[in-house]
């Protein structure tokens, strides 16, 4: 069996100024909303950080253009993540019985 | 049935090696163990959420951190990341002028976050304030404690990743990589852009959240 992972090369530069104007967002985010609208500047903040580490693996890593077995692999790794930093605040924050 | 594949992967433009998955070993192990890490910063950076919603006192990162010298360090290891994967391309068209020149810019761009995260440390270490008299170290809280082993075991990785750029520098060079063999360079670049990847997770919970 043959297989073609080769790709036309994406736009480096574009995911560059993405990542770049991102960043200057975030701060200026974090700068700008109050610190008492805690719940709104954790759901901005993290939700500008899994872009930007997104556009990372997938343009950068090549992870959009590699084999789905590959995928697979790192997406079970995040679940896992996932669920330990889930279980971690859980049971920081759950009240206990 | 053994599935046998021919991986054509970035680093093997033109030679064709058999491997059971498609993707070429090395680039393989790569990521295996980049999945070991990200387990690796899931239980520190877990530890951090963790730590901080447990505690009744936490001090706003931003009136003890440096945000915008470490926002610029920040675009300093996003460029380099840009840098590590012009080198790339670069040598996937056969350019190797191009290749040396990104690997070198990339280096410089680690080596000049290294050594702000360097300068960072010291400020914070030896400026007296009046929130820390002694300085801000692991000693004086939770928060210096859960910083200083978050990044600086961050600021380990992208040490051996600015070792490992120097070595494939030398390589390239040397005139070791072409067109049609150029492995190495894709493999370190995995692992330098999952530093910048867990640099820009870090860089948003400790110090903007």
């Amino acid at each position: 069996m043959t297989t073609e992972t080769e790709h036309r090369t994406p736009n480096y530069m574009a995911i560059f100024w993405w990542l770049a104007g991102l960043t200057i967002v975030e701060v200026g985010y974090s700068s700008i909303l109050p610190h008492s609208h805690k719940a709104a500047l954790i759901i901005g903040l993290v939700g500008f950080a899994a872009i930007k580490a997104s556009l990372v693996a997938l343009y950068f890593m090549h992870l959009r253009f590699e084999r789905k077995s590959l995928g697979i692999i790192v997406a079970s790794t995040l679940i896992l993540g996932c669920i330990l930093v889930s279980v971690g605040i859980g049971e920081a924050v759950l009240p206990r019985p | 049935m053994e599935a046998i594949a021919l991986a054509h992967g970035h680093g093997h433009a033109h030679e064709e090696e058999y491997t059971t998955t498609g993707i070429p070993h090395d680039k393989m192990g790569m990521w295996v163990f980049l999945c070991s890490e990200v387990m690796f910063f899931t239980g520190l950076i877990g530890s951090y959420i963790v730590l901080r919603f447990a505690s009744p006192f936490w001090p706003q990162p931003s009136t003890v951190l440096n945000i915008p010298l470490t926002a610029m360090n920040t675009f300093i290891l996003i460029c380099s990341s840009v840098t590590m994967v012009q080198a790339l391309a670069a040598i996937q068209r056969g350019d190797a002028a191009k290749m040396k020149l990104f690997l070198s810019l990339t280096l410089l761009g680690g080596s000049i976050f290294l050594s702000i995260q360097g300068v960072e440390y010291w400020k914070l270490l030896h400026e007296h304030t009046t929130h820390y008299p002694t300085g801000f170290n692991p000693h004086v809280s939770l928060f210096g404690s859960i910083f200083f082993t978050t990044t600086g075991f961050h600021g380990f990785h992208v040490l051996c990743g600015v070792i490992c750029i120097a070595f494939v520098t030398g390589k390239a060079f040397l005139g070791k990589y072409t067109q049609a063999h150029h492995q190495g360079i894709e493999t370190i670049g995995l692992y330098w852009h999952f530093v910048d990847l867990v640099w820009i997770v870090l860089f948003t919970i400790i110090y903007l959240i």
